[in-house]
């Protein structure tokens, strides 16, 4: 063993291990947040519950819990359509591996148009905004030219919001009625009273991501962790639609015409 | 030695012939000093140097370089560039939608998966008639068991790539390998026992002719991560310079279901 030991250790909040006799590198017990896994919680405790002790020292109270569940099944499987479960169609149609399905998935809706870096901007304009309109009326129409250059492209619209959308869809409203009514949280009571006040000041309608960094807000987690829930919590439908296209193959998966604008094989010579 | 005492014998610490870097002074690259002794090496080489340990002349180089050139093809409908475009479309960062389209290169239908059986098959091939068996019969034996990698196209059988890495492999003398000449052999072959479908591709061409630069199938898929990547860039810039969510948008009627009818769900959550 190095002389260093102690500058080598793994150091964390949320997980303990302890060793079998015979094995230092085999588990008899696994302790998250204090709590003995394979001994009390496997079996007793919510799956949610789990993800939830994952990100916070203590459970939140059930009302809290119940929130995150419903989330978490309306953000299960975002659908075909959604640009994240296309890419991992992509992968399962060309019998990709499982994990690069899962890699397309992640990528593509890590982004700033219905991906998790969306949540994270609108997680961190609820910070800036909260329940006031004026503040949001000045959030959506800032000059955003001058931002510092980020991995990221550029921010094109309000973050939450739709910016092909026409009014709300009715799948988003029900998920904000849904969500306000089981957690009565603040940010989701107001959105759910407000959000056509609030669409008409930002001149777009509201989107799932934004519902769903309104709930992340209120359940109390940062920007970063909203962006990183909202990213786990969608790949369900990525594995499902990505194990659904590998068996119908990919005869049957569109491969779109192609209208070339620059073909050297019909330009005229010099 | 195995069991922990395999572990605990590698805990803590790297032991690597294959480089290391300390920060502020030097790097080692396989036993060299990257900077003092490999600082002008053609980076291809020195990929291929990384992957093998062994050096390659200017003209395999030159081959191996063309391989990645002739089948980088920059068509967003493709289904791992695809992906890159996606992440481009939906404003996600660069490296995101590039890892994931090389990561979902490595598929079963084309890419990375029919690039190592093809080499597979041809190694074995060349074992085979090493050792006296015809090879119309280890054909035969391959068919009964297996498919055979290397030959056959989705979408279209006849590969407009082949031409120009042929022209490639005579300009660099790299063209009277064993396996190179077993590769036309085959579809010969094929051809004759009626599998007109059965046309050579580029993964059974390049593997021929990696095969006979000494590549082992693991090296040679090493080789090949890459070989995609030129044509995955055009796709993502030019998804990202188009309005955002605007590549291969699906209206909710696009989705044919073929699943069972609607029901009602029952389950409450108490």
């Amino acid at each position: 063993m190095p002389d260093n030991k102690n500058a080598n250790m793994i150091r964390s909040r949320i997980w303990r291990e302890e060793p079998e006799p015979d094995n230092p590198y085999a588990t008899r017990a696994a302790y998250c947040r204090g709590y003995d896994v394979f001994g009390q919680m496997v079996g007793n405790a919510r799956w949610v519950e789990m993800l939830a002790l994952l990100f916070r020292d203590e459970l939140p109270g059930t009302a809290a819990l119940d929130m995150l569940e419903a989330l978490a099944v309306a953000l299960a499987n975002p659908g075909p359509r959604d640009p994240s479960i296309h890419a991992a169609m992509c992968g399962g149609v060309g019998g990709s591996s499982a994990a690069a399905s899962l890699i397309a998935a992640l990528s593509v809706g890590a982004g700033r148009y219905r991906g998790a870096r969306e949540v994270f901007d609108a997680m961190t304009a609820w910070k800036t905004c909260d329940t006031d309109l004026d503040a949001w009326n000045n959030y959506s129409r800032r000059d955003t030219s001058n931002d510092i250059v980020d991995t990221w492209p550029r921010r094109e619209h309000p973050p939450g919001f739709d910016p092909h959308g026409v009014s709300t869809a009715t799948s988003v409203r029900r998920l904000l009625e849904t969500l306000a009514r089981i957690g009565a949280t603040p940010r989701l009571t107001w959105l759910a009273s407000q959000h056509r006040e609030l669409e008409q000041c930002v001149g777009l309608p509201l989107d799932v991501s934004g519902v769903a960094s309104a709930a992340f807000a209120d359940l109390g987690y940062t920007p970063n962790e909203g962006e990183m829930l909202f990213l786990l919590l969608r790949l369900p439908g990525a594995a499902a639609h990505a194990l659904e296209q590998e068996s119908y193959g990919y005869k049957r998966f569109p491969f779109y015409p192609v209208e070339l604008e620059d073909d050297p094989a019909t330009r005229e010579m010099p | 030695m195995n069991g922990p005492e395999l572990l605990a014998a590698h805990s803590g610490i790297l032991r690597t012939k294959v480089g290391a870097c300390w920060p502020g002074t030097r790097a080692v690259f396989r036993g060299h000093d990257l900077h003092r002794d490999l600082h002008d090496t053609d980076w291809l080489e020195l990929y291929l140097f990384g992957i093998t340990g062994r050096r390659f002349t200017p003209r395999q180089v030159k081959l191996l370089h063309g391989i990645w050139v002739i089948t980088s093809y920059p068509d967003a409908r493709i289904w791992n560039n695809r992906v890159a475009a996606l992440a481009g479309s939906s404003r996600s960062s660069p490296v995101l939608g590039l890892a994931a389209a090389l990561a979902v290169s490595e598929a079963r239908i084309y890419g990375g998966g029919p690039g190592l059986r093809a080499i597979d098959f041809f190694l074995r091939a060349g074992k085979a008639l090493a050792s006296g068996q015809a090879l119309r019969e280890f054909i035969t034996g391959e068919l009964t068991v297996r498919h055979i990698y290397g030959y056959g196209r989705p979408i279209d059988s006849c590969d407009e790539r082949l031409p120009w890495l042929v022209n490639l492999a005579k300009e660099q003398g790299q063209d009277q390998g064993q396996h190179f000449k077993i590769a036309f052999e085959v579809e010969k072959i094929l051809l004759e026992m009626g599998k007109t479908n059965l046309r050579m591709n580029y993964a059974g061409m390049t593997s021929a002719l990696g095969a006979d630069l000494g590549l082992t199938p693991r090296e040679f898929h090493l080789f090949r991560v890459p070989m995609f990547l030129a044509g995955m860039p055009p796709c993502w810039v030019e998804a990202a310079e188009k309005p955002q969510g605007t590549l291969f948008p699906t209206p909710c009627d696009g989705i044919t279901y073929e699943g069972v009818g609607q029901r009602a769900w029952h389950n409450k959550i108490s």
